[in-house]
This record gives C-alpha cells, sequence and structure tokens, in this order.
C-alpha cells in the first residue's frame, strides 16, 4: 500500500505550475510523512520544526525544506527508519536530490536552467571564456612589451587594461547577475508560498547565516556550542560549519576590498595598485588567506562526507564552485605577490579572467544555495514566529 | 575472487582472536542495558567482548525505537522540568502494573532513575531540553536528542574509546550453564558456530517478541494476526537457552507493551510512526461493525497501551477506527494515510465491513451523542447517552464528509517475561540461588518490574540502572 497519497488528503489543491522533478518531490513527501509520525528528530536542526507545522506535502514544501536542510546527516545516523530498514529513510539525500533540482526548477531565463543540469562543464567553460574575453581584449589594447614590463607606482594595473574597461565589465556583469537573482528570488518566494515575516525574522534569518546556527546539530544549544553534525561516521564535528563560514566571511572581505577599491578610485581620485596596509589590500589579502583555507578545508570535508549521506549529482556543482572560489582568491595573492614584478601583466590577466567567469557563471553555480537558503530562513523565522504567536494566544 | 578471500582471512583472524582471549565479560545484546554495562565494567579495567545479533545499522535491540527515560528528580533540571519523587514514581508503577511488580527491585530501578540522565551525559548522550509539546512528559521523562539510536551511537562509541570489543550479526545460540555457573557461550557468525569463554556473562539480549510461535503460546492463535512494532532481532534465544538451564522465569507469557497500530505497517520494526492516535476522536469498530470500547476514556496518552490488548482480544484481531472530516487535525498525523471516503457505506465498503450495519451502528452513535462542540484540551465530558458502550468524552457524531477510516492492529513492542534477578543483577536459578558467573539486564528482566501495563520510558528506566548494576557486580566478581 503506497505510503503516501497525496490527492485523497489535500483538499485545497493547487494551480501553480509544477517546477521541481516529480521523482525527487515525491521521495521527499514520503519521507516526509514517515517522519512526521516519529519526530525523534526535531532537536537537531530547523527542517523538523518546520515539517512539524504541516500535515500534508507538497512540492512547494518540497522546495522550502530541502533548501532548509543542510545535509549533515545526524537524522540519518539516528533513525530507525535508515536502510536496511525497509522504510528506507535517508532525508539528508532526499533534500538534497530536491534541493539541487530546485536550483534548476528557480533558475531564470528558464531555459538556462539546464546550466545546472550540466554544472562541472559549466564552470569550467565560463571561466575558460572569461579567462579568453580578458587575456585577448589585453593583447588587442596594448604592445606586448607593455604586457611584459614592470609597471609601477599609481596606475600600473592600468597600463595594462583601461580602468573604464576593467570596472566596466564586471559593473556589466553584476548589472545582470542581480537582475537574475532578483528573479530567481522571485521564483522561489512565490513557487513555496513563503510568507514575510518581518523584521524580526530577516534579522533571524542574517543571524543564523552569519552562525551558520543549523549546522550546529542541536536548536538546543547557543549559536556557537552545538556538537556540529557527522563527517564519515555518526561522530559529530564542526569543521564543516568551520570551514564553510571562513570560505563566506572571505569572499565577504574580498568583496569589501573590491567595493573599497572603487570608493578609492572614485572618492577619493587614489589609482591602484594601493600599499600593503592601504584598506583595499588589505581587507583582499586577509579575505584572500581565509578564503583559500576555507575552500581547502571545504573541499576536504565534502570528500570526507558519510556516502550515504551525500548526494553524488550535486558533488559536482559544489567541488566546482569550491574550486573555482579557491582559485579566485589564490590568484588575487599570486597578484599582489608578483604585481611589481614583470609577471603582473599575465597574472592580473589570469585573475581578472577568473574573476569575470566567477561572476559570470554565479547565478547558475553552487553560489544560489546562499540566496534560496536565505530566503527560507526568513520564511522559517516568520512561520516559528507566527506559531509561538498562537500559541501564545491559545493559552491565555 | 581475491578480495573476498582476503575478507574471510581477515574474518578468520579476528574470530581466533575473538575465541582465543578469555574474556573478563562478555555481554549479548548492544541495548542501552548491554552498552551501560559495558561501560561500567570498563571502567574498572574489564576485558570485554559485547556481541548483538543484528547488523551494526540495526543494532541495540528495542533501544532503537525508544526516545526517552522516565526519572526521578527533586527540583526542575536542564532536561526535565518541575520534579518527579520517587513516590510518585512508584505511585505511577504500581497503578499501571496492579501490584503486579517485585516492589524491591522497582525501588532499585526507580532510585538508580534519579543518576541516570547525568551518568548518561558525562558519556556523550545528548538530550533535548525539557519538553512541553505532544507527549507531555516534559515533567516526567527526558528526550534523548535525535531518539534512542542516537542515544545508542554516542554511548557506543564511548564504549569504543574505552577498549570494549563490538561485534554485530553475532547470534548467541547456545550457554553451557551447569549447576549455575556459565562455563561458555556458542556464538553463530557468519555461518558457523564458535565457543566464547569468559569469567562473567551478562545477558541483555531482549525479550521473545519477534517470535510469533513463542507469542502464540501465551495467546493462542490470535498471534498469528499481530504486528511486531519492535526489533525483529529480539527473538528470545537467549532467554529459551537459560529457562532451559533452570533458570527461574519472571512474569506472564502474554503480558507485553502492545499498542493499536496501523494494520498496514510492516510485519516487524514498524516502530513509532505506526502507531494511530485518532481513537479518542474515533468510533472503533470490530470487524462485525460493533463498537467494543470506550474511545473516550482519558486522554490518549493514558489509554494507547490498553488499546493493543483491546484490538487483540477482537474477532480475527483487526478493528477500524472512523473519524469524519472535523477529526482529521486533531491528532498526530501517522504514516498511512486513511482510507477515505465521502460516505460511511462507501468507507464501510473500502474496509471491507458490511455497510449497512456500520451505517446503523453509526446512526445509533449519531443519535447518542450531546448537541455541544468537543473540548480536546480536557476531559470535557461530552458523553454519549444510552448506549450500551458509553464514549465518555469527546463524543461528537460522525457527519461532515469526507470520513476517513484506519484498520487497526495489535502492534507488540516487547514482551515482559523473562528471567528472575536479585537486586545484584544477578540470574535466579530455580531454587532461588543466584547462578554464579551470570546477570541480565533490560528486556530480559523487565519483568521483575514491569509484570503488566506500561509506563512511557520505565523500560530505559530499568535497562540503564540494572544494565550498570550489572556491570558493576560483574567487574567485583572479578575483583576489580
Amino acid at each position: 500500500m503506497p505510503l503516501t497519497d497525496k490527492t485523497a488528503t489535500t483538499t485545497t489543491g493547487f494551480n501553480l505550475k509544477s517546477l521541481l522533478d516529480p521523482e525527487a518531490a515525491d521521495e521527499v513527501i514520503r519521507i516526509m510523512q514517515i517522519c512526521n509520525a516519529c519526530r525523534f528528530c526535531e532537536g537537531f536542526c530547523a527542517v523538523f520544526p518546520a515539517m512539524e507545522r504541516r500535515r500534508d506535502f507538497d512540492e512547494h514544501d518540497v522546495g522550502y525544506l530541502a533548501n532548509l536542510c543542510h545535509s549533515c546527516g545526524a537524522c540519518y545516523h539516528s533513525c530507525q527508519y535508515a536502510p536496511p530498514h525497509e522504510f528506507g529513510v535517508n532525508v539528508p539525500q532526499a533534500l538534497s536530490a530536491a534541493r539541487i533540482d530546485s536550483y534548476a526548477a528557480y533558475a531564470w531565463p528558464t531555459f538556462l536552467a539546464d546550466l545546472f543540469r550540466r554544472n562541472g562543464t559549466v564552470v569550467t567553460l565560463g571561466i575558460s571564456a572569461g579567462f579568453a574575453v580578458t587575456v585577448g581584449l589585453m593583447l588587442a589594447m596594448i604592445s606586448p612589451q607593455l604586457f611584459w614590463n614592470v609597471h609601477l607606482g599609481e596606475g600600473a594595473f592600468y597600463q595594462i587594461m583601461p580602468h573604464t574597461v576593467m570596472a566596466g565589465i564586471p559593473m556589466a556583469i553584476s548589472a545582470l547577475v542581480m537582475v537574475i537573482f532578483v528573479m530567481g528570488w522571485h521564483r522561489y518566494w512565490t513557487h513555496t508560498g513563503a510568507v514575510w515575516g518581518g523584521m524580526s525574522a530577516l534579522l533571524d534569518a542574517v543571524k543564523a547565516s552569519l552562525t551558520l546556527r543549523h549546522l550546529g546539530g542541536d536548536t538546543a544549544s547557543s549559536e556557537f556550542s552545538g556538537p556540529g553534525c557527522p563527517t564519515a561516521d555518526d561522530r559529530a564535528s564542526n569543521a564543516r560549519r568551520i570551514y564553510h563560514q571562513l570560505t563566506m566571511y572571505g569572499f565577504l572581505l574580498c568583496f569589501s576590498a573590491t567595493s573599497a577599491g572603487t570608493i578609492y578610485h572614485y572618492g577619493f581620485g587614489f589609482q591602484a595598485p594601493y600599499g600593503y596596509f592601504d584598506l583595499p589590500v588589505l581587507l583582499g589579502t586577509v579575505g584572500g588567506i581565509v578564503l583559500c583555507i576555507g575552500t581547502g578545508g571545504l573541499f576536504a570535508e565534502k570528500r570526507r562526507l558519510n556516502t550515504a549521506v551525500r548526494h553524488e549529482s550535486g558533488l559536482g556543482m559544489d567541488y566546482a564552485f569550491i574550486i573555482s572560489l579557491f582559485l579566485v582568491s589564490f590568484s588575487g595573492l599570486l597578484l599582489l605577490a608578483l604585481r611589481e614584478t614583470s609577471f603582473m601583466g599575465l597574472t592580473l590577466a589570469v585573475h581578472l579572467g577568473l574573476v569575470y567567469g566567477f561572476f559570470l557563471i554565479l547565478p547558475y553555480s553552487k553560489f544560489v544555495h546562499g540566496l534560496y537558503r536565505f530566503a527560507a530562513l526568513i520564511a522559517n523565522a516568520g512561520e516559528a514566529h507566527h506559531e509561538k504567536a498562537n500559541q501564545l494566544r491559545e493559552s491565555q | 575472487m581475491h578480495t573476498l578471500d582476503q575478507g574471510g582471512l581477515m574474518s578468520n583472524h579476528l574470530m581466533s582472536f575473538l575465541a582465543e582471549t578469555n574474556w573478563d565479560i562478555i555481554i549479548v545484546g548492544c541495548g542501552n542495558a548491554g552498552v551501560c554495562a559495558a561501560i561500567t565494567a570498563a571502567e574498572y579495567d574489564c576485558k570485554i567482548l559485547i556481541m548483538d545479533s543484528a547488523p551494526r545499522e540495526m543494532r541495540g535491540g528495542n533501544t532503537r525505537h525508544t526516545r526517552n527515560l522516565r526519572a526521578v528528580h527533586d527540583s526542575p533540571t536542564d532536561v526535565m522540568t518541575d520534579h518527579y519523587s520517587f513516590e510518585e514514581y512508584l505511585d505511577d508503577l504500581m497503578r499501571v502494573t496492579k501490584g503486579i511488580t517485585n516492589e524491591h527491585l522497582a525501588e532499585v530501578a526507580l532510585r538508580g532513575s534519579e543518576l541516570l540522565p547525568a551518568w548518561l551525559s558525562k558519556r556523550g548522550v545528548r538530550f533535548q531540553p525539557a519538553l512541553t509539546g505532544t507527549l507531555d512528559l516534559g515533567r516526567t521523562n527526558a528526550f534523548f536528542l535525535g531518539g534512542g539510536r542516537s542515544m545508542l551511537n554516542s554511548l557506543c562509541r564511548h564504549a569504543e574509546s574505552i577498549g570494549v570489543t563490538f561485534i554485530y550479526d553475532a547470534e548467541a545460540t547456545n550457554i553451557a550453564l551447569v549447576d549455575g555457573f556459565c562455563e561458555d557461550i556458542e556464538v553463530k557468525w557468519q555461518g558457523t558456530n564458535h565457543r566464547l569463554s569468559c569469567k562473567q556473562l551478562i545477558t541483555a539480549s531482549g525479550g521473545f517478541e519477534a517470535d510469533l510461535d513463542w507469542l502464540s503460546e501465551g495467546w493462542g492463535a490470535a498471534a498469528k494476526n499481530f504486528l511486531v512494532r519492535g526489533t525483529p532481532y529480539n527473538k528470545g534465544v537467549v532467554l529459551r537457552t537459560l529457562l532451559d538451564c533452570g533458570v527461574q522465569s519472571v512474569g506472564a507469557l502474554d503480558q507485553c507493551h502492545a499498542v493499536a497500530i496501523d494494520a498496514r505497517a510492516p510485519q516487524y520494526d514498524g516502530g513509532i510512526s505506526s502507531r494511530v492516535d485518532a481513537v479518542p476522536f474515533a468510533v472503533v469498530l470490530n470487524k462485525n461493525a460493533e463498537r467494543f470500547y470506550d474511545e473516550g476514556e482519558d486522554f490518549w496518552p493514558k489509554r494507547y497501551a490498553i488499546w493493543g490488548r483491546l484490538v487483540a482480544s477482537q474477532p480475527d484481531q483487526i478493528a477500524y477506527a472512523i473519524i469524519d472530516a472535523d477529526g482529521l487535525d486533531r491528532f498526530m498525523p501517522s504514516v498511512f494515510t486513511p482510507i477515505i471516503d465521502n460516505t460511511i457505506e462507501g468507507l464501510a465498503g473500502q474496509l471491507g465491513l458490511d455497510p449497512t450495519i456500520v451505517r446503523q451502528t453509526i446512526d445509533v452513535f449519531n443519535a447518542a451523542c450531546p448537541k455541544k462542540p468537543i473540548d480536546q484540551t480536557i476531559l470535557d465530558g461530552n458523553t454519549t447517552t444510552g448506549l450500551g458502550i458509553e464514549k465518555t468524552n469527546w463524543a461528537s457524531p460522525l457527519v461532515k464528509p469526507p470520513f476517513y477510516g484506519y484498520p487497526l492492529r495489535p502492534g507488540i513492542t516487547f514482551t515482559y517475561m523473562g528471567v528472575a534477578v536479585n537486586d545484584r543483577a544477578q540470574v535466579l536459578m530455580q531454587d532461588g540461588m543466584p547462578a554464579a558467573n551470570l546477570f541480565a539486564a533490560g528486556e530480559i528482566m523487565a519483568g521483575n518490574v514491569l509484570g503488566q501495563g506500561y509506563l512511557a520510558g520505565v523500560g530505559m528506566t530499568i535497562g540503564g540502572v540494572f544494565g550498570c548494576i550489572a556491570g558493576a557486580e560483574a567487574a567485583r566478581a572479578l575483583n576489580r
């Protein structure tokens, strides 16, 4: 007898176009119906309390729950219904399959959704394309002598490539990326039926992101004291959480370095390269090093993850994103080291190529996990708040 | 097949290592009781082997299906609210067992429960903060974060870290017990039998709920319609061996923890999610479409444990809980989607009941219901009047379609008949004398304390406390 028969129990029905792969969504629905009758895992993370607020599940809930889950595996190792049990419950794997599918489902424009399904290749192609364009442009614009020369002092970089081009390309890319992000967010938000929970929900989501609270392995522990999540076996560790945050903070530092550079350039009229202790270089150096450590550790942790928990088809995307982030930051550090040598031109070309390529494919890379997870966190905080308010009202 | 050969060689090496080692203590069963015993004894520097008949993923018997333990506490702790005195705990136990308990052993278990949550925490077990949610057990019971399997993972990891050796898929098939002295133990591992020797033996191997033939010795033919909600690995092999060797038994053969579960649940291992909480808001019929018990007698957490026996005593051991659209959202969702129909007759047909008689029973029930809405948060006294069997709370006519039906079967979690022990967890022989080097803990001896009835979380209390006692006493017998 089937475990789920949505048509029988859903009385309201929904007319929204179906976006998710039915096979991935159905497996999540099947499993959630088992979990919701058990609830032993409710203390691990936000997924289970969110599940308990529902009685029936449809693909909209799947899109939401999938993006709330970190696939840490704490519930898998604790599950009385995990394989070889005939119920075959594997929450992290089912949700990660649905999550990977949701990246494609929410992608805009929709015809680019396929990019997600061939992601490893896409990253390589994107980076190489960016790379080629940059180098090509440079060589077209300058003479080889200039390219291999040593350039020192203000405006040294712009001997190789004029500032308007160097900054103009990413600005154009950024504008495009922002539009794509807004559309993706919109698609996620309407599809999952998320409800805006007010500023307090936003604040809570920010806090959860800054601390990666839900990888702590225990919702009752404080932001920093959780046992963490399982790695190769059922032993808990905070390693993945720490490396992820190093990656995130490293990325934010590098991003703020670029912003600081922009302010220096347009606000104060200072031309790059800046001194080692100038803000843009300081932020970029620290950020770059942190990012290298973070991505390196994250890569190792991904590889160490229990094979029963991880979802193989999504790993290509994960690895590609981690590696390209590493290359971007590493080439930036290399440029800093070599900027006063005759290799500056080449290193600059490589670094810019990698950066442009990275940003160009940003909306079709693993980067979007942050977008949808943040949206899910806001929705979750709002839901939790409403629930608490309702309980309070009932008890009075 | 090079790799296979190597694998075989490795396991041969392992087995000869296991067989050649003269273990201080062998423990059969790595559930809560067994691992508590192992840790306690290992802390006295004993060389310990613990074996489980299940594969590693399914290890630990019914511990995998547990969620909490019931413990005495004087004041609120970080895992339980308010207070729960020894006297109140004992009263609760006396009430559910109707006095069928060894009061001295009950006292030992209940007194010991006070230290148990902290003892477990110290060895890596994480608890949830005091719950105030659905089951309303936050005052009396401490809940494991992630449930029993998670708790067991932490305990086993701790035991491994202090040198306890674990083997899985290893079934204890025979115990050589001569004049109350255990000489060695026969273990079936990877298809062959091996003899392992030890100085002390602790049996923590669970009950016999997965042996339907044995159940039918107590229940007769009805047992063939039982579902086993607990682990399929508790076949009572060790228990049978001990009883055959002259160990004193305790508890009645037909006593067990049995609840009404969804008839569509698997034959074994359905666990918590197979339960159906619809009864208080339902009309429950047997296969003749007759009601047979007051569905609204008390709050469900106080009544669910009697419904297994109630259904077991109905013809063909089947019953059907029927609710209408108004009832559906009043209880926890269950794993199986209810059977649904827009008419009572249609639903009856789908359930395999006689539509005319069901219609008649429901009509009579509906007519006997009071006209005011029910309040499920209290015993609302909304009772039927004039029925042979009244529904004394939450009685409400089934009128609003669609109608839903859940087929129910008795679902056995664990059995109570086991071996008699004393307060040192020593197994007692038929003459009342303790066996020389044989101990028991957990479900295999829970019947000493829990002779009948059920109290949520008491099984884990008995297992934990007597596990620790067995480990300590076995170590003491070795002068550790």
